[in-house]
């Protein structure tokens, strides 16, 4: 008669098959404690309900160590062993050292005129890979921005809780003397050389992703010793929004225009230039400026949105 | 030989993708809107041209990506199957977007509803480029994009416990696609190669010598483990119910109609293209995998039967469906291969109405996910009560709907097979898992039908009400519906063109 | 054996590393420190890659005067490494920023209280 009974509550889906379970099973330590019996007792749920989710939470939370430390361990056994019947490390005949690599390292100069010949494979050769790479980045900062920027509409989290407490006391840098002197001086060297790291992608290391990283570092330590007002007058919402869409936008185009002529055959008006000049390498350099801009835009963003939650 | 333009629409299917997305992130919201829905429609009707032309053409297409030949450049490489998988899931997530158009607009905070476009649109990106790149280390990148963007989506809602379910599936994919980049490198590392021809010929001859055969199975273990957490398979599906759970229907549709299967075909990709299917299952990873899917298919049913939040327990049904296909697939032989994808098609077609139209019935349930609260919900909201039943006649396996002919598929896959030892537990775990799934979706389906006397129908209510979304809504309820049916009752063709398309994967 | 271990150094260490930054985000409750987990994860993983490209006695990739094609190091593991660390910043920023919502929603680091929170709110 009580099975009947039990089958018609879960049917009503007020009750949990398990429920069933004789409250024997459950390990006396874990029955709700003082405080929490009185909260739980008021409520429609069965208690038995709670007891039986905080046995599975306490079960979990008992046996999750051991399983981890033991998946832990089967991983590093398995990549230990693995690594030692690996091709032998920094061997000339090891697998990866064949005729792509070679031809990137003998043709490259000619083929796409970088002297970089990291620079000419991921701006020419692998270059699929790599307009994927600076979406992956532009995604992030999307879903960032989606996250962390305020809005003037409702925001929840905002309204609810924080607004009644005072703002976390942050260190305020603008005030610090030392920094205020030193970026005074480093600043200008900092983007110096931002630009030339970019601008030089092609003929020695670095490009547009590392030469837009120490932009973006510039422009951090920028606004964190002059403030966000001074960073404003240069950098603001729109600016970010222009400057990667445009970035981005030229970087698809050009792209597409390249791998379309390369797949149909057709002649394309890009030619590698002199090698060593630094207007040469084709579309490598303008590519390196667009994702310099778009990494320093990015990096900067990243920064404001963290620390006052716009751009 | 390049001889036609058609063979560049994937190209620049990919680029107007990545340039929408760009462009969304300017817009104002409506604008964008209408940016992303003409941009889905495009690349939904080029296709079909696609496709169109590839059943003429008879023969896959390699693309190359730029002025240099196969191992030295990125390549594209489609037949039959790719143009297909990408029209079906790009109907899907067009429709799921349509229809949970309406409950997106009334949770995302007003300022920033045009970056949900821009997630979009670098899905539909990351869609296309999986499905047609012949590149591993590309598949990489353009996974790494999908993971980010769902996570986009999933936030969107912006309420603390969607958040909570984003931090979750991004540690439960972060540990997913490292244990795949691993993977990558390590068979980088013993071929050299990293486009899936080079890969494949060098490890036929590295399996034949028997030289790296540690690394070579290591390698193989861990870009399948590496996908099949992202997928969320049997030990690794917890994060799905709260995700599921928390997520605004739209976004679940989303990711249990499209970016979960797009791990499972990259897998899939990468089993025929780049390890073959005899090294695949000379190494093992096929009966783990058949192991863990029919584990998962039971699993999953059985805590969908405990849930008391019809959210929760859906997102369980997805669990046990991606075991399902995971079965499948271990099964091997063409049959299991094509009952895989047939599964996947099923799946998507059926899961993102499910979640559409839960998110009405308990919209007009007080926003209330539980059972009890749900009584005579139906009632309340005819259509999607319609929508939700046959939703669950599909999953349950009734005859007419493609729920059916999987289960068929299934069966008659596993009989088939040479390996007896797969025939029997096959069968036993799709006659368990079915009625599982018969107890949990009759349930559901008899308690929304119940006429509930505290929350009582209004009777003059008319069926169709198109005001405030509803119509966008209807659409996509009658069109998922169109294709379940349309799957289940002319099952013949697709199998065939799916056939074909295995064919020019090289099965 | 040390010899052995000797002899491949680099992808040794960066096994060691992958296993401590995994067991990080496994073990630890403290969402920061899972995220610094991941972040030694990746970190090893873009070791491991460029000990694939490295030849022993070999110069950067960038053409110099009397080098030949055989005395540079194999250029395919650095670009790929570029191109992981741009997808581990991404990821990073994106899970950091999850972080700052949840500590403002439940003013905790500590997953499973959020877990036990959420599950409080459900009911």
């Amino acid at each position: 008669m009580k099975s009947n009974e039990t089958w018609k509550s879960w049917l009503r889906g007020d009750l949990d098959l398990t429920d069933t379970l004789p409250e024997a099973q459950m390990p006396s330590a874990l029955e709700p404690t003082g405080t929490e019996t009185s909260q739980t007792s008021g409520e429609e749920q069965p208690a038995s309900m709670k007891t039986l989710e905080r046995w599975e939470l306490h079960l979990f939370q008992k046996l999750y160590p051991f399983f981890a430390v033991l998946m832990g361990l089967a991983i590093v056994v398995v990549l230990m062993a693995t690594v030692f019947s690996l091709p032998r490390f920094g061997g000339e005949d090891v697998p990866a050292n064949n005729e792509v690599a070679e031809r990137y390292l003998a043709d490259g100069i000619e083929e796409t005129g970088a002297i970089n010949f990291v620079a000419g494979m991921i701006l020419d050769y692998r270059a699929f890979d790599t307009l994927g790479e600076s979406h992956v980045l532009f995604t992030g900062v999307c879903a960032v921005i989606l996250l962390l920027e305020s809005t003037e509409e409702v925001n929840i989290f905002r309204r609810k809780k924080t607004k009644k407490r005072a703002p976390a006391p942050r260190l305020d840098l603008t005030k610090d003397p030392i920094l205020h002197q030193a970026a005074l001086f480093i600043v200008p060297i900092i983007f110096l050389f931002g630009i030339y790291v970019v601008f030089n992608g092609h003929l020695s290391p670095g490009g547009g992703f590392s030469g837009g990283a120490i932009l973006g570092a510039g422009l951090i330590v920028y606004a964190s010793a002059f403030g966000f007002e001074q960073t404003e007058r240069f950098m603001n919402r729109k600016v970010f929004r222009m400057v990667t869409l445009c970035a981005l936008c030229f970087y698809s185009l050009s792209k597409c225009y390249s791998f379309f002529t390369g797949a149909n055959h057709l002649e394309s008006f890009i030619s590698p230039g002199t090698p060593g000049n630094i207007f040469s390498a084709g579309l490598i350099l303008p590519l390196n400026i667009a994702v310099g801009a778009v990494v320093a835009c990015t990096m900067y963003g990243l920064f404001s949105l963290f620390e006052r939650g716009k751009i | 030989m390049i001889s036609s333009f058609v063979v560049n629409f994937p190209l620049f299917c990919i680029v107007a993708s990545l340039l929408c997305a760009v462009v969304c992130s300017v817009l104002v919201s409506h604008a964008a809107e209408k940016v992303c829905w003409g941009l889905l429609m495009a690349v939904l009707a080029a296709n079909i041209t696609l496709l169109v032309y590839q059943i003429q053409n008879g023969e896959s297409v390699t693309f190359m990506m730029g002025h240099f030949p196969a191992p030295w450049g990125n390549e594209l490489r489609f037949g039959i199957l790719e143009p297909m998988i990408a029209i079906l899931l790009g109907l899907v997530l067009l429709l799921t977007a349509i229809g949970g158009r309406m409950h997106y607009f009334a949770q995302a905070q007003t300022g920033h509803r045009s970056v949900y476009f821009t997630m979009l649109c670098l899905l539909q990106a990351s869609t296309m480029a999986m499905l047609f790149t012949n590149d591993i280390f590309t598949g990489y990148v353009f996974i790494e994009i999908a993971t980010i963007a769902t996570c986009g989506v999933l936030v969107s809602r912006n309420t603390p416990g969607s958040i909570a379910a984003a931090m979750r599936y991004m540690i439960f994919s972060q540990i997913g696609s490292g244990l795949f980049l691993l993977g990558v490198i390590l068979l980088y590392g013993i071929t050299g190669h990293l486009l899936l021809p080079n890969i494949c010929a060098a490890v036929q001859q590295l399996w034949a010598t028997g030289e790296y055969h540690l690394p070579l199975t290591a390698a193989i273990s861990l870009i399948t483990v590496g996908l099949a957490i992202k997928s969320g398979l049997f030990p690794f599906h917890f994060w799905m119910a709260d995700t599921y759970g928390s997520a605004s229907p739209g976004a679940a549709g989303v990711m249990s109609g499209v970016v979960s299967k797009l791990y499972i075909l990259f897998l899939l990709k990468l089993i025929f293209c780049a390890f073959g299917t005899e090294v695949y299952y000379d190494s093992g990873a096929q009966n783990v995998m058949f192991v863990f899917g029919a584990a998962g298919a039971l699993v999953g049913s059985v805590s969908a039967i405990h849930q008391r939040d019809i959210n929760r327990m859906t997102a369980y049904s997805s669990a046990s469906q991606i075991g399902y296909i995971y079965m499948a697939l271990g099964i091997g032989g063409q049959a299991g291969v094509i009952a895989a994808l047939f599964q996947l098609i099923a799946h998507a077609i059926t899961k993102p109405p499910l979640f559409l139209s839960l998110a009405r019935l308990r919209d007009v349930s007080g926003n209330s996910p539980y059972f009890a609260d749900l009584q005579g919900a139906a009632h309340r909201d005819r259509l999607a009560g319609i929508s939700f039943t046959l939703g669950a006649m599909s999953m349950v396996g009734l005859p007419t709907m493609a729920g059916f002919i999987v289960k068929l598929q299934i069966a008659s896959a596993a009989v088939s097979t040479d390996i007896g030892l797969k025939a029997i537990p096959t069968l036993i775990v799709l006659a368990l898992s079915t009625v599982l799934n018969t107890v949990y979706f009759l349930r559901t389906v008899l308690r929304i039908y119940t006429p509930s006397e505290t929350h009582p129908a209004d009777p003059k209510a008319p069926w169709w009400s198109p005001k405030g979304g509803r119509v966008s809504a209807t659409l996509a309820y009658a069109a998922f519906a169109a294709m379940n049916f349309g799957f289940g009752l002319f099952s013949q063709p697709v199998l065939a063109l799916l056939e074909r398309g295995i064919g020019m994967l090289g099965f | 054996m040390l010899d052995q271990i000797l002899a491949c150094l680099p992808e040794v260490v960066a096994v060691l590393l992958y296993a401590i930054g995994f067991m990080l985000l496994l073990l630890h409750k403290n969402l920061i420190k899972k995220i610094i987990g991941l972040n030694i994860m990746d970190t090893s993983m873009y070791l491991f890659l460029a000990s694939m490209g490295y030849i022993q006695g070999n110069i950067a990739p960038i053409l110099t005067e009397g080098a030949t094609v055989a005395d540079y190091i194999n250029p395919i593991p650095s670009g790929l490494v570029l191109t992981g660390i741009v997808v581990s910043v991404s990821t990073t920023a994106l899970m950091l920023a999850l972080v700052i919502r949840l500590y403002r929603a439940y003013h905790t680091l500590n997953l499973d209280e959020i877990y036990i929170e959420i599950q409080r709110g459900r009911r």
